[in-house]
């Protein structure tokens, strides 16, 4: 009996995921409808819970651990003040945005307690903290315009923060990660990326002369070049990249993207010759098979999962996710493919995909140019970071060891894009506040008068 | 105002659509890799997650290709279930084993097993009642007839038979010995992988050993390949040994073959003059022959099975040529490895895919799927493989394949008789070749007796068995 209510339920959630998906992209036909686009982001909401109340269900259901329904009651509290401080406190913000963040810690936190309810409640509690964070940050947006003017703290801090990871940090899987204090572990370079992203905009929003991009860029290597030393080359990979959509947006010439490009094949092919490590992951990549018992265990396991778990998924609590090293951090995309179905985990790149189109949007939508620099750059750290991610797990890249945002267990991982959703849906409530748009417009003119109006604020 | 707007916003949508394309091919991929890559991982005997789904199927069972059961699961009073071999040690190592890990078909078909083409609506009935569904069963190509008589023409000998059609590709036989009982392997583990016991690995397909005179096929060919207007010209007195350098090569028992051509030499299996024409190879063309020809490589089958190793170059002394030339020196086979070989030659050059699996069908014999004769590659030229089957031929009319002469079948092959190594005078008897009669799917074996004494004596008599049995019913 209880087998049928899982395979039910499989077939449910799928169901259930893809009109939710659907609805990501359906909203944008009535533009301009806002009653119509409410009912939508109701029904969304209404899907999220449907699922994430069926998940638990079947988990409680395949374990007959009582925990698991104070854990959910405690989970679903959260995800409602999510949604009700927003709407209580941001009457413009995104609810595609926060809808879709709801969507993928929920997802995170279904997987995350079928895998291992210790690592969950962990993810709990820092979903708890992100959500106070997040909620400030539209406020101190709205009310700082000092976020332009300190480019050397963002400098200062970002590279001291990697340098001391550079140094002092604990390697894991070839490469130094993380720094320990005080027992918790952190990962600083998700959160320098949020000051990188600053930086860089910091820097080139009023003037995108040569010699400006050059200043940009000199420090910038900085930043990519400690990460190299640190070998988390996914992570260097990610900061260069943005790096270079953003100087390409910025000064809109293309000759710096391409140019950017092609120095990335010569870097990696350079990486390749230099460390084993990415020889040993490459090798891995192109024939898993012909080196299952070491470097290739790691992707055929990954692969097993998902080829096995097929199209509909062999059920939550069905499969043995456990046998992916790392599966809950950077691997976590298998094992939601593995027990929730392929068909389950394409929606998931999709909703992913929503959220990258929505923060392009807001970046469209600006015209304050810091700020729209901002956006693109956030976009696009996210973006990457779960194209990374997926394609390493899906063999469609060589794994470079990055997390999926929002859904893979790490406080670090999980509080940065926090940040960066919070930053957005900022940004996005500008849009609509005419006031602000008017006082930065005058900050550009001068400094003194800013000045005058920040105090009075 | 909103052309304004793109023309600003141009950058942004470059970018926005790159990244568009980028997760467009990746979810392109996931979808290629859910409907075509996936069945090789699933399949993996390296995918612990079949077994999972044992909580809800019967394991089914593996038939021959004739309909016999050769492995069957039965659910004991208690509802624990233990797999049953009817036929014991005859299929041990073709069918394999479950327990304790899994090998042969047991191994390689694990998952076919364990997934349940059932009409789904019984399906859903055993689920709610709380039993399992009938897992599918898989039919082999494995002949019962053939494989009887293989398994007792090897007798005693430690060894190996595998019997092949060469124009489909299909098994028909699998020996190998010593033999284990499929019955018992738990509470055989123990002395089964006891220090020295070899009985669980298959020789058939694993085995490596000296080719001895059976390499005579690839040195013949390369010599027709480099001297393809002159070889018929070829000349050699045979005296019973050959000299250089020191080293001394001697036919079998020092016989003495007097004035030979190429086709002699090879007819009578001339030590003395294939030591001699190997020196005038060019190795590195030989090397490239013997690479084409499937050596140091994995061999095309859904099995497991080992590389075969050749290696020739301008480092190894003549000693070391002539020893490599009649299939002594560093080279090692696998019985599998020459029956693929002989049976392209057979099918004029091309090669067929090996299998030992004919399709997967249901409880009530419904086929779920099923594999085609498909061809691998052409290992050589039509020309080269008649002008082989011609030589091979010879070996049987009037070399030392005769006892296969005189049948209502034409037999064609080459002996061999490989040193064990250079400390012993144990030797392997090999034989490998076809046979053709009217009316029938040809047939091509490889056999190696180890132990044993000359090919002609104790392996040629086994093949006889196996095409009488096959060519007579």
């Amino acid at each position: 009996m209880v087998h049928l209510v899982v395979e039910a339920s499989k077939y449910l959630m799928i169901l259930l995921f893809l009109i939710y998906t659907f609805e990501c992209f359906h909203v944008f036909k009535y533009n301009g409808d806002v009653e119509e686009q409410r009912h939508i982001y109701r029904v969304q909401r209404g899907l999220l819970f449907s699922i994430h109340f069926d998940a638990f269900l079947v988990l409680y259901l395949t374990t007959y651990n009582v925990q698991i329904i104070g854990f959910y009651l405690m989970q679903l509290i959260v995800l409602l003040a999510i949604i009700v401080s927003y709407h209580l406190f941001y009457k413009h913000a995104s609810e595609l945005v926060l809808n879709n963040m709801c969507m993928l810690i929920s997802i995170g936190f279904i997987i995350l307690t079928r895998i291992s309810f210790e690592q969950a409640f962990r993810q709990f509690i820092f979903v708890c903290a992100g959500f106070i964070i997040s909620l400030l940050i539209p406020l101190v947006l709205q009310n700082m315009s000092l976020f332009r003017k300190l480019t050397w703290v963002y400098i200062v801090l970002g590279v001291g923060a990697l340098a001391a990871v550079a140094v002092a940090g604990q390697t894991s899987y070839g490469a130094k990660l993380s720094l320990s204090i005080a027992g918790i572990s952190i990962q600083p370079s998700e959160f320098v990326k949020i000051l990188f992203v600053l930086y860089i905009a910091s820097m080139l929003y009023r003037r995108q002369d040569f010699h400006q991009v050059l200043l940009t860029s000199i420090c910038s290597a900085l930043f990519v070049l400690i990460l190299v030393a640190s070998k988390d080359l996914g992570g260097a990979l990610l900061y260069f990249f943005t790096y270079l959509v953003m100087i390409y947006v910025a000064t809109r010439r293309f000759t710096y993207f391409g140019a950017g490009v092609l120095a990335l094949t010569v870097a990696a092919v350079v990486g390749y010759r230099l460390f084993s490590h990415v020889q040993t992951r490459v090798l891995a990549w192109s024939d898993p098979l012909s080196v299952i018992d070491n470097a290739g265990y790691q992707i055929c396991q990954s692969l097993f999962a998902i080829g096995t778990g097929g199209w509909f998924g062999l059920g939550l609590g069905q499969g043995m996710p456990q046998k992916i090293p790392v599966v809950t951090k950077d691997f976590v995309f298998a094992a939601i493919s593995e027990e929730l179905g392929g068909i389950f985990a394409i929606c998931l790149i999709m909703v992913c995909v929503s959220c990258f189109f929505m923060i392009i949007n807001v970046a469209m939508n600006l015209r304050d140019n810091f700020y729209r620099l901002t956006a693109v750059g956030l976009g696009t750290l996210y973006a990457l970071q779960v194209f990374l991610t997926i394609g390493g797990v899906i063999k469609f890249i060589p794994s470079t060891g990055v997390t999926l945002p929002l859904v893979s267990y790490g406080g670090s991982s999980l509080l940065s894009t926090m940040i960066v959703f919070g930053i957005i849906q900022g940004l996005y409530i500008m849009q609509f506040d005419n006031r602000v748009q008017k006082k930065e417009q005058k900050l550009k003119g001068g400094k003194k008068g800013a000045k005058r109006k920040d105090t009075k604020e | 105002m909103r052309k304004g707007k793109t023309q600003r916003n141009k950058e942004f949508l470059v970018i926005m659509y790159l990244f568009l394309g980028l997760f467009l091919a990746m979810m392109v991929y996931f979808v290629y890799f859910q409907v075509y890559k996936s069945e090789a991982f699933i399949n993996s005997p390296y995918n612990s997650l079949q077994d999972l789904f044992s909580e809800h199927v019967v394991r089914g069972d593996i038939l021959s290709a004739d309909g016999e059961v050769l492995a069957t699961t039965k659910v004991n009073d208690d509802g624990t279930e233990h797999r049953d071999y009817p036929y014991g040690r005859m299929f041990s190592h073709a069918v394999g084993y479950a327990v304790n890990g899994k090998a042969g078909l047991e191994n390689q078909e694990n998952f076919s097993m364990l997934r349940s083409h059932e009409f789904i609506l019984t399906r859903v009935a055993d689920d709610l009642a709380g039993g399992k569904s009938q897992g599918d069963n898989v039919v082999t190509t494995l002949d019962t007839q053939i494989q009887k008589i293989a398994y007792e023409a090897l007798g005693n000998y430690d060894g190996a038979v595998i019997v092949m059609e060469p124009r489909t590709g299909k098994i028909l036989a699998m020996v190998s010995k010593p033999d284990y009982d499929p019955n018992t392997v738990k509470t055989d583990w123990d002395s089964l992988t006891a220090e020295g016991s070899t009985a669980l690995y298959n020789r058939a397909t694993q085995g490596k050993y000296a080719p001895g005179s059976v390499f005579k096929i690839f040195t013949t060919l390369e010599f027709y390949r480099e001297n393809p207007e002159s070889y018929n010209t070829y000349q050699y007195d045979c005296n019973g040994a050959f000299t250089v350098d020191g080293q001394t090569i001697h036919c079998a028992g020092n016989k003495q073959h007097g004035e030979e051509t190429l086709q002699t030499s090879f007819a009578n299996s001339c030590n003395s003059s294939f030591a001699s024409l190997s020196l005038s190879l060019d190795r590195s063309k030989f090397q490239n022959t013997c690479d084409s020809l499937l050596f140091n490589q994995n061999l095309p089958i859904a099995f497991e099975s080992s590389k075969s190793s050749f290696s020739l170059t301008g480092k190894d002394s003549k000693a070391m040529v002539m020893e490599t030339g009649i299939g002594q020196g560093k080279t090692l086979v696998s019985p599998l490895h020459m029956l693929l070989i002989v049976s392209a030659i057979d099918n004029d050059g091309v090669l067929m895919t090996p299998y030992l699996v004919d399709h997967i069908q249901n409880v009530s014999g419904v086929e779920v799927s099923a594999n085609k004769p498909k061809e691998y590659a052409a290992l050589m030229t039509e020309k080269e493989a008649q002008f082989l089957q011609e030589y091979m031929r010879s070996v049987v009319t009037d070399g030392t394949g005769g006892k296969l002469a005189g049948q209502s079948y034409e037999a064609a092959g080459k002996t061999g008789t490989a040193q064990v190594s250079d400390s012993t005078d144990q030797t392997n008897a090999w034989f490998v070749g076809y046979a053709a009669k009217e009316g029938y799917e040809d047939i091509a074996v490889a056999v190696i007796v180890e132990n044993s004494g000359a090919g002609s004596t104790y392996a040629v008599p086994i093949a006889k068995k196996i095409f009488d049995v096959y060519f007579n019913r």
